[in-house]
């Protein structure tokens, strides 16, 4: 079964001269979309992909990553919305390039699905209240 | 049909005044019809909730033993610089006042994290403020140094007070040069691929009173959370703007000054605001009750999105170089469908100012009157109307001469 997951990848700085990435695709067979990168050799290390692949090859890929130090988070809560500074007025709605935001058309409240967002981060510092925040 | 501000408040304390937003006016005057909806309704509440830049407070600290003269001296607020240019212990926090530290825009384009509006949004809700000052001491406020945690409760005053809020319609703003722009009116992408608004439209306290007929000096409002003043017109009144056949301004025109005490006020309703690449500023709540006094009044008030248009402004070139040209014109009721069509492109709008809080205000401010706990009051001078020849001047530099 294939599986295909959004992940956030923590190198210390031990390991980030390694081809890491490129065992994952020789080694694992595995498929891989960059979509934050901040990785450079000699410092702690970080890298947002979306990894896919055949389940099986999947989690020996990710066991790989755990024993080479690498810290893995689920990307699913990395963007997240702080509901009591959000005011709802809607600037986020231009500025979010896969169109993460939308208006509730009777309500006029901007709504956020965390299903479309890829955490480029744009949002934060576009919000006038500060409500995005990036959570690692 | 006539009604005064008397009779209206009479009903209030009766449990029997009538209050509608101005959303709900809208279908209930097309219902009902403007006579009919003119004697049924009593007031009709607004309400707006952006971003405004010339917003600031005045604090009374009280005075420290042994004395001390912040007057002439430096005082900051959480590393925020405030004006001493006043008496010993009054000092004003201006909503765009940076931390001497703050990188500005030398890392372009700037964050502007924390700022006198935080400042603001941190003493409302009830935290304590690091104050640090420095003076010159005199032989009657001998001090010249003074390090303290000061906290709304505890000083003298607080008063919130605004020289330029609540404008009266407001630019669209887009960017036709090849690179992101960071303005005030938020983030504008090259090429003309959005446009930002700011304006509560159909809810928005001016649109509804386009020619200043109720809304004057001593008209009692909502001001973040509390209650609130019109103190004055506005600065960069500019009641002379280009208006439509309904008399709702098609430009920028007229502007409110308010003041209110902030000791009473929320905030949820006074946010501390970053704007990329800009500034800080302050997000303010405002509502105002329109008294229904006539049908004239009502006719104004029931104004919908469809009907109130906004000029599209250039941020590349036509609004730094203060050139008058406008690319066109559209209605809110364009902008809020989420695109308008500009110079041939399909172009995504957003607004900077919160329409679901505006009638979130006109809601409470609803509710306050319906409850009996908010009384309208008479203006005590009208705002200057077109009649004025008050109009936005601009400034003709000139050279010093030594």
């Amino acid at each position: 079964m294939d599986v295909s997951r959004r992940i956030v990848l923590h190198f210390p700085s031990s390991i980030t001269g390694q081809p890491v990435v490129y065992r994952l695709a020789r080694d694992f067979d595995l498929t891989f979309n960059i979509i934050k990168a901040s990785v450079s050799p000699g410092e702690e290390g970080l890298l947002v992909m979306e990894l896919s692949g055949i389940e099986e090859n999947y989690d020996k890929g990710i066991q790989y990553l755990t024993e080479a130090g690498v810290k893995i988070q689920s990307l699913s809560q990395d963007v997240v919305r702080d509901e009591v500074r959000c005011t709802h007025c809607g600037a986020c709605i231009t500025i979010c390039p896969t169109s993460a935001f939308s208006l509730e058309p009777k309500t006029r409240r901007v709504l956020f699905s965390h299903d479309k967002c890829v955490v480029c981060g744009l949002c934060v510092k576009a919000c006038p209240p500060r409500a995005m925040r990036l959570y690692f | 049909m006539s009604k005064t501000i008397a009779e209206i408040n009479e009903k209030i304390k009766n449990g029997k005044v009538v209050v509608v937003t101005a959303e709900e006016v809208i279908d209930l005057a097309k219902e009902k019809g403007i006579s009919r909806a003119a004697e049924e309704i009593d007031v009709v509440t607004t309400g707006t909730f952006g971003p405004m830049c010339s917003s600031g407070v005045f604090l009374n600290i009280g005075h420290p033993r042994p004395r001390i003269k912040l007057g002439g001296g430096k005082v900051y607020l959480n590393d925020v610089p405030v004006y001493t240019g006043l008496a010993a212990v009054d000092v004003f926090l201006g909503a765009n006042a940076l931390p001497e530290d703050d990188p500005r825009n030398k890392f372009y384009p700037g964050e502007f994290n924390y700022g006198g509006g935080h400042v603001i949004e941190d003493l409302v809700a009830g935290k304590d403020v690091r104050l640090i000052a420095t003076a010159y001491g005199t032989d009657c406020y001998p001090r010249k140094k003074l390090e303290t945690l000061i906290n709304i409760r505890d000083i003298n005053e607080a008063i919130l007070f605004n020289i330029r809020n609540a404008y009266q319609n407001y630019n669209v703003a887009v960017n036709l040069s090849d690179r992101t722009l960071y303005t005030y009116m938020g983030v504008l992408k090259p090429n003309l691929r959005n446009a930002n608004y700011s304006t509560a439209g159909q809810l928005s306290p001016l649109l509804n009173d386009p020619y200043y007929k109720t809304i004057g000096i001593g008209t009692k409002i909502f001001l973040g959370g509390g209650i609130g003043y019109v103190a004055w017109h506005g600065t960069q009144h500019n009641p002379a703007a280009l208006r439509g056949d309904n008399g709702v301004p098609r430009r920028g025109a007229g502007t409110l000054a308010v003041i209110g005490d902030l000791k009473q006020m929320r905030p949820e309703w006074l946010v501390g605001t970053s704007m990329l690449g800009y500034g800080c500023t302050l997000t303010v709540g405002i509502g105002v009750p329109i008294p229904i006094l006539s049908e004239e009044i009502l006719q104004y008030t029931r104004v919908s999105d469809a009907e109130i248009f906004a000029p599209v402004v250039d941020y590349s070139e036509a609004y730094p170089q203060r050139e008058p040209d406008i690319l066109g014109e559209v209605s809110y009721a364009e902008l809020k469908s989420g695109r308008i069509k500009m110079e041939g492109k399909d172009v995504p709008t957003a607004s900077l100012s919160s329409y679901p809080k505006a009638l979130e205000i006109a809601n409470i401010l609803k509710s306050w009157i319906e409850k009996g706990e908010f009384l309208l009051t008479e203006p005590v001078a009208p705002l200057p109307g077109a009649e004025s020849g008050i109009t936005l001047k601009p400034l003709i530099e000139r050279p010093i001469e030594e």
